[in-house]
């Protein structure tokens, strides 16, 4: 009859009769989830190491360009440029990204846990590669903001100087958002083939050291309408393609860009074209999957 | 309301298997077993019902509603316990669980407190930080098992639950199914090959073969006219068979056995009566409780 206070009483089992929320925020859900994986937020230590070193060096990189500048007046890296400076880096980081977001749970048989539940199948590939594309956008992005900081409060110009910074600085992340989405897009295209994850890892890695000879191959053939289409053949050198179409000298500050010639436009509807396939042959995949 | 109802429910995959076939079967609510062998279609029916796989034929209706065109709404009010391994290894239990609520509509909040509740309810507790990965089995059953009832469903499919499970972690589950059954308010709906194991929990059985309908039917219903006492003399076998046939009774000859069907008490003490009257030996009056599984094997004369 000695009712102590410590004692935790079982309450029983209490059903649940709030609100259960919409397609909207359960793909939020989803994306977060994703969001943090890439970073290894909630996941062990030893997930955390690699994307937070890659993380690490590109803000010092970011660093020590804006120091330069502000001491010794030069700019080593335009915006732009910091993307396709960061290619092999960013590939390696999509190399351990994509997997862990998509590969992981292939292998571990989770998916029927998803796919039970209200979620439209569409909805796990196109959360997850939107958590790629957000990671890989943060991680070429927010350096560029550091080199934006840095000149902001070096330069001797006031406002307007700040206000040309920012002309210059949003191109870049528009590049940086490209750089994301084709790399993205590919990555989980390829990530998604396989659960093993270090198959998936040296396969991303594949398509784009593969794709690179091509491109030299092509660009030395006797045919200029062939040489100026070769960057067509790789991925980085068609959004560096895109990027001297588009951007131009923000790009390429005095020099020529690559030798596409006319051919821009085309560039950036391949890239688009690009992004779509690999999108829509991961929803197929997901397709499949999902019935098992 | 039925809790599940099919008519003529067909699905026959590419290449023409046949995972089930003209199956008709309408399930009250409470705890049902779902047995059959290996193959006879088990898993088939649990993804049509959760509006994954769609039936070639056929109509289903699941808590009222058809997976087939509302899949979502089937999906939110049901909780799924696939039969393999489903657990990605690096995650803490709370983690994922929390995960999954939020997958089903759970706000944050909420997903969060329901995932621990969940998780204490199946009988995890300091654990559920640490990665799943580093759990045994009968863990990473109980967090399956808490993830299909972290968003309060109205009814829970078990794909084989007790797979891999030692005997004490089979009863330990099996008990865990039937307080969820029955405490928690929540229709359950148990996969297994193991008719004996699911006999002692469900409410209902539902007995598939080759895409099938065996038999389905309340388990009391099964067993209640088929309570038989087996009653063995040591000599004056006829002559009891004979008296107890002239007290109305309805015996059977097996063997050296007498098997008497049970009314009520009063039964065994007219058998006794009827014993001690002709003065025999008694050796043996026992109760026998037909195993649901000879009832099934009595309806499958082609199996032979």
């Amino acid at each position: 009859m000695s009712e102590s206070t410590g004692v935790i009483h079982d309450i029983g089992y209490q059903r649940y009769t709030g609100p259960r929320l919409g397609r909207a925020s359960v793909f939020g859900a989803l994306y977060l989830h994703g969001l943090r994986t890439v970073f290894g937020f909630g996941r062990s230590a030893k997930a955390k190491i690699f994307p937070w070193l890659v993380v690490g060096i590109v803000i010092v990189v970011a660093a020590v360009v804006a120091a330069v500048r502000s001491q010794v007046g030069q700019v080593v890296m335009t915006y732009a440029q910091f993307p396709t400076t960061m290619g092999w880096l960013t590939i390696f980081f999509v190399a351990v990204a994509a997997p862990e977001l998509v590969s992981r749970d292939l292998r571990s048989g989770v998916l029927p846990l998803y796919f039970s539940r209200p979620l439209a199948r569409s909805d796990y590939p196109l959360a997850k590669l939107l958590a790629l594309v957000t990671a890989l956008w943060l991680l070429l992005g927010g350096p560029q903001l550091v080199m934006f900081l840095g000149a902001a409060f070096t330069l001797d110009e006031g406002p307007r100087g700040v206000w040309n910074e920012l002309l210059d600085l949003l191109p870049g992340l528009l590049y940086a958002g490209l750089w994301a989405a084709v790399f993205g897009a590919i990555g989980l295209l390829v990530a998604a083939l396989t659960g093993k994850r270090a198959f998936a890892a040296g396969g991303i890695v594949a398509v784009f050291l593969m794709t690179t000879p091509i491109v030299g191959i092509l660009a030395i053939l006797p045919a200029r309408t062939i040489n100026e289409l070769a960057f067509l053949a790789s991925p980085m050198t068609m959004v560096n393609g895109v990027g001297t179409w588009a951007l131009g000298d923000l790009l390429f500050e005095g020099g020529d860009g690559l030798p596409i010639g006319g051919f821009g436009p085309l560039y950036a509807l391949a890239a688009v074209l690009l992004v779509a396939g690999c999108v829509v042959l991961l929803l197929a995949r997901y397709r499949k999957v999902a019935t098992r | 309301m039925a809790l599940i109802a099919t008519e003529s429910l067909t699905k026959t995959y590419r290449g023409g298997v046949t995972a089930l076939a003209e199956l008709t079967v309408v399930v009250e609510p409470g705890i049902v077993g779902l047995v059959g062998a290996n193959g006879a279609g088990k898993s088939t029916l649990i993804k049509i019902l959760l509006g994954l796989l769609p039936p070639t034929n056929g109509q289903v209706r699941v808590l009222g509603l058809d997976p087939t065109t509302q899949p979502d709404q089937v999906r939110a009010r049901v909780g799924y316990m696939p039969e393999h391994e489903a657990l990605p290894p690096d995650l803490s239990a709370a983690e994922l669980v929390t995960h999954l609520g939020r997958v089903s509509g759970l706000p944050r909040t909420v997903a969060r407190e329901r995932a621990s509740e969940a998780l204490r309810h199946v009988g995890l507790y300091e654990e559920r930080y640490r990665p799943v990965g580093g759990y045994s089995t009968g863990m990473k059953q109980r967090v399956k098992l808490a993830q299909a009832l972290v968003h309060d469903p109205d009814l829970l499919l078990l794909d084989e639950p007790t797979n891999g499970l030692d005997p004490a972690g089979r009863d330990a589950m099996l008990a865990l199914i039937h307080r969820i059954g029955t405490e928690f308010g929540i229709s359950v709906l148990v996969c297994s090959h193991l008719l004996g194991e699911v006999e002692r929990i469900c409410h209902t059985l539902v007995a598939i073969d080759g895409g099938r309908l065996l038999r389905a039917d309340r388990i009391d219903a099964m067993t209640s006219a088929t309570d038989v006492l087996a009653v063995e003399v040591s000599e004056g076998t006829e002559e009891l068979a004979a008296r107890l046939a002239a007290l109305r009774l309805p015996v059977r000859r097996d063997g050296r056995l007498l098997l008497v069907e049970l009314a009520d008490d009063d039964t065994y003490d007219q058998i006794l009566g009827a014993v001690a009257e002709l003065d025999l030996p008694l050796h043996r009056l026992d109760q026998r409780r037909h195993r649901v599984a000879e009832l099934f094997a009595t309806r499958e004369p082609s199996h032979v």
